[in-house]
């Protein structure tokens, strides 16, 4: 195993919405939000299977969540995690004097962690700022 | 006999559909199924019924465990810690009502805020482009009846504005657009294969983070004048192609979402797509209209237009207001340490700012305001959970296309339940009662 870069971009999808609106500390949301999805490409260059956890590394943080195969793919270079605060707990909170963080295109590291726990957002928050 | 509740207006995204029917137990006290709504809209109805909903104030204590408060408690912390602040942040406003929004900032005016609303993370890079270009925009009910050349650009509302398509930009058959979906041509400009772009008749799959290039030729390629052989990872010969394409239709929209408002190039990039818009214009009719999120993201920067004429990042810590992103922007306030209070009302930056300005909020005194429990309300100080304006209060949202639509109320909230604006008009009171102006 092991591990690949790639450039991590985020955006709402129609099961963040549903599991957002249905309650963000339920296990639903971590599911919906706690996951990366990757081209088949980029499995083989990780050498792991799908729905296996990861660890993804940024300049600005770190999070364990689930990688799954591409479901509006292929995006070949990209990782996808929905919006929620797994992908914000990676993105650069520079605005350059814009006002606006750059939550699309980080540049993130991915390496297997079959062993470790992807959090529900609740716990997450709080281990990351509490 | 069920009770069905027509023409009700879903307060979820920045689309407002206002055909939603909603059925009600006998008694009209429960919501038991909602029609024509989105998968989202849909649930957001129905879990304002959730039986595990905080109905009452919470007070956080030293161990981290919530203690219940009343809502006058509730409203005398949230005013003081105001109150005793330099330079307090009121965040959100984009789930709430314009009247609701209008009462905090008046309660902003009081104690000299910092107020900004989720266009800070969502499309504050378009508000800054507007200002710079100006826009040629278009309502929604325009769009369907003459639309016939349809782009969505960094955007994917399959998912993110479900129902968007269907009610106004491709399958509604309009005045002039007969046919529906057959009388449009539709482009989708993405670094993913979206489900939108599965949909349409050109997916331009440009590489990420490249939009300004991409809009620079597309504006190039109008003029008919020379491109290199790829811009963005796109071939030429299909730039041409979708230029022309927009060239000829009779009526061009782009809408435009997040991928174009959040890469580098942010309102750099919007500045492009809008002048892209406006050379169409020399050759038919075009219009650019962002798409929206939040429900009332769009009339929260309609009623401080209207107060301080800026749609956002308002500092009124001088006793007047002042603009400027960059500095007085809700995620450079938090990063400098410039804010000693943060108050948050119908947004969730706790799960949608990036953790670096999230870890800021939770060591300052603060107050969440909302009806769910929230990354946001997990790290406040106080927790006031409120009515869902929209399901149990009405109040008035602007639509993307900033068409004023008044929201109705469906039932009741729980028994002792305020309403956001009503708890604000609390703090407002006990706010003018500690500065001793009441």
């Amino acid at each position: 195993m092991a591990a690949i870069q790639i450039n991590l971009i985020s955006g709402r999808t129609i099961q963040q919405g549903v599991s957002m609106e249905s309650g963000k500390e339920k296990p639903a949301y971590r599911d919906a939000c706690g996951i990366l999805e990757l081209d088949d490409a980029e499995f083989k260059r990780l050498g792991c299977f799908k729905n296996t956890n990861v660890r993804v590394s940024s300049e600005f943080g770190t999070v364990v969540v689930k990688a799954i195969g591409a479901t509006q793919g292929p995006h070949p270079g990209l990782g996808w995690i929905p919006m929620g605060p797994w992908a914000n707990a990676l993105v650069d909170p520079n605005t350059y004097s814009t006002g606006m963080p750059t939550f699309k295109g980080t540049p993130v590291t991915v390496d297997a962690a079959e062993e470790e726990i992807v959090l529900d957002a609740i716990a997450l928050i709080t281990e990351e700022c509490l | 006999m069920v009770k069905i509740v027509t023409d009700v207006v879903c307060p979820f995204c920045g689309t407002l559909c206002d055909d939603l029917e909603v059925a009600l137990s006998d008694d009209g006290k429960e919501i038991l199924e909602v029609y024509n709504a989105c998968a989202i809209g849909a649930t957001k109805f129905l879990h304002s019924q959730a039986s595990d909903r905080i109905t009452r104030p919470r007070k956080k204590q030293e161990d981290g465990s919530w203690k219940e408060v009343t809502y006058d408690e509730a409203a005398d912390y949230t005013a003081k810690m105001l109150v005793d602040a330099k330079k307090p942040l009121m965040y959100g406003w984009s789930s709430t009502s314009c009247s609701a929004q209008g009462v905090g900032a008046e309660i902003g005016e009081e104690v000299g805020a910092c107020m900004d609303n989720t266009a800070t993370v969502c499309h504050g890079s378009t508000l800054i482009a507007v200002q710079d270009v100006g826009v040629p925009s278009a309502t929604l009910g325009e769009i369907a009846n003459r639309a016939d050349r349809v782009v969505f650009w960094g955007c994917n509302p399959a998912h993110a504005h479900p129902r968007h398509m269907s009610r106004y930009s491709i399958f509604p058959r309009g005045f002039f657009t007969g046919k529906g979906s057959k009388s449009r041509k539709m482009f989708v400009v993405d670094p993913r294969n979206t489900d939108t772009a599965k949909m349409a008749d050109v997916h331009l799959q440009l590489e990420q983070g490249h939009d300004y290039e991409l809009l620079s030729a597309v504006r190039v390629a109008i003029r008919g004048e020379k491109l290199p052989d790829f811009v963005a990872g796109i071939p030429k010969e299909q730039i041409y192609e979708v230029a022309d394409s927009l060239k000829s239709g009779r009526f061009s929209v782009i809408f435009f979402g997040m991928g174009v408002t959040h890469s580098l190039g942010k309102n750099h990039n919007i500045d492009m797509a809008i002048m892209v818009t406006r050379d169409l214009n020399d050759y038919t009719k075009a219009a650019i209209v962002p798409m929206r999120g939040h429900y009332n993201v769009t009339g929260s920067g309609q009623v401080w237009g209207w107060q301080f004429g800026f749609p956002f990042c308002l500092d009124l810590t001088r006793g007047f207001a002042r603009y400027n992103p960059g500095d007085s922007s809700s995620n450079d306030l938090l990063i400098r340490d410039e804010l000693d209070a943060v108050f948050v009302l119908g947004s969730d930056p706790g799960a949608h700012f990036p953790v670096g300005s999230v870890r800021k909020i939770a060591k300052l005194p603060s107050v969440c305001i909302d009806p769910h429990i929230t990354p946001t309300s997990a790290v406040s100080k106080m927790h006031v959970p409120v009515a869902f304006v929209g399901v149990e209060v009405g109040g008035c949202a602007y639509r993307m296309d900033n068409v004023p639509i008044e929201t109705k109320k469906v039932v009741e909230p729980p028994e002792g339940m305020l309403t956001d604006e009503e708890f604000l008009q609390l703090v407002l009171t006990r706010v003018r009662e500690l500065k001793g102006a009441a």
